[in-house]
């Protein structure tokens, strides 16, 4: 028996439940791609209480010739070498940790997996699959020598030198 | 005549409130004894019944139990070790030292949590060399094997954030080459380390993201999973016998139908 409430294309059409069922797990979906979203957002910091990237190393004349002298709070060190001063980062391109200079040696050492640098950063011997970046250095006006961490420079170029 | 130890248990379980608690009733039947384990909150995650030989030491060398033991311990020592912590930077390697040298019984509360935690890590991979060997993570038990290996991370997770926890120089560089490794990830491993850290270096979010999830989040998600791993063991059929699998079963049946072809 023909059922006459029903539309000729019944069977392809969607019904009433179908339609809330779908209509309802729409919701669901948007509300949970919301709620993604939002805690995304709410995990990811809008201000952060770290330090600045720009540091004060203080006037050149602390670091006497062929010297190279690691900041261990800002993870940099001052290089002051025949062609003038470098910053160089001291912060291992391995796995992060902190390198030390070895003065015995005249190589930068990591104590974490035992990579080794040169004095300008050029890797000696890995794990560390890259150099130690140079870091951008420049005098102030008040004759202090500033380091920005966050800003990477060629190194060995005439401009990554401050000479004073 | 004084009465003997049992009677006392049975006169107890006979009273009124008792058996407001516990419905099955008293009696040693197969039937009491089933609705026993079936009527309890927590032991009807087990089977009722259990093979008297999968109990002996050889069957699991009691793997998971110990493992589950060592989970219990972690919980119940590091509840109170949180009410001597303050997870902030001036204070967290403070609060470590006082429950060490200040706090009475903290340094066994905290001796008892790392030993705990080492040893859980070590019952949890001789747990699974257990299962692999024996070939118990085959069907109908692949499921449960994958639970087991979310809870091999769940223990690893939990291990790493704990580890950060005593802002010690080992722990702050131990964190710094963990969050490097995961900053190796292709594409989004920056944006992972930076979420995880709640920032660009281990600092004091750091130390606050690691101690919620070492102190919330993760226990709370590795109770859901051991719940879902115990309850598993019931319906995947119990406990791994190889002499009982279906599979071998079918075999000696069929080695019986042929001997009986040969006749």
């Amino acid at each position: 028996m023909p059922d006459e409430t029903k539309p000729a294309n019944a069977d392809s059409a969607v019904d009433r439940r179908q339609f809330f069922a779908k209509l309802g797990l729409g919701s669901l979906g948007i509300a949970a791609a919301g709620t993604a979203a939002f805690a995304y957002q709410f995990l990811e910091p809008n201000v952060l209480f770290e330090p600045s990237p720009v540091v004060n190393a203080g006037k050149p004349d602390r670091y006497p010739l062929d010297s190279v002298t690691l900041d261990v709070n800002s993870g940099i060190y001052i290089v002051h070498s025949q062609e003038g001063y470098f910053s160089l980062s001291a912060v291992c391109t391995h796995l992060g940790c902190l390198t030390a200079w070895k003065p015995e040696l005249g190589i930068i050492a990591c104590p974490c997996h035992g990579s080794k640098f040169k004095q300008n950063g050029e890797k000696i011997e890995g794990p560390a699959p890259k150099p130690l970046p140079w870091k951008r250095i420049w005098l102030n006006d008040d004759g202090d020598l500033l380091v920005d961490r966050s800003t990477d420079v060629p190194p060995l170029q005439r401009d990554s030198f401050v000479r004073v | 005549m004084a009465k003997t130890i049992d009677q006392h248990f049975d006169t107890l379980r006979e009273t009124r409130v008792w058996r407001s608690i516990f419905r099955s009733g008293t009696g040693s039947s197969t039937l009491k004894r089933a609705l026993a384990i079936q009527q309890n909150v927590f032991l009807h995650l087990f089977s009722t019944k259990v093979r008297t030989r999968m109990l002996s030491f050889s069957a699991t060398w009691y793997l998971g139990t110990l493992t589950l033991g060592t989970f219990l311990i972690l919980v119940a020592t590091g509840i109170p070790l949180m009410l001597y912590y303050h997870p902030s930077a001036p204070q967290a390697y403070a609060d470590t030292k006082d429950l060490q040298f200040v706090v009475s019984s903290g340094l066994f509360l905290r001796n008892l949590h790392r030993w705990s935690a080492h040893t859980m890590v070590f019952l949890v991979f001789a747990h699974m060399f257990k299962v692999f060997y024996r070939g118990a993570y085959r069907a109908p038990r692949e499921f449960n094997w994958v639970i087991g290996v979310i809870l091999l991370l769940m223990t690893l997770l939990l291990s790493y954030t704990g580890y950060l926890l005593p802002w010690d120089q080992l722990a702050y560089w131990a964190i710094t080459v963990g969050s490097n490794i995961a900053s190796a990830v292709p594409l989004m491993g920056n944006k992972i380390r930076f979420l995880m850290l709640g920032g660009n270096a281990v600092n004091a979010n750091a130390l606050l993201r690691f101690y919620v999830l070492h102190c919330m989040i993760l226990p709370l998600a590795a109770m859901f999973f051991i719940a879902i791993h115990f309850w598993r063991i019931r319906k995947d059929g119990g406990l791994y016998s190889h002499a009982s699998e279906p599979t071998t079963l079918q075999a000696k049946n069929a080695d019986g139908a042929t001997a009986q072809e040969a006749q």
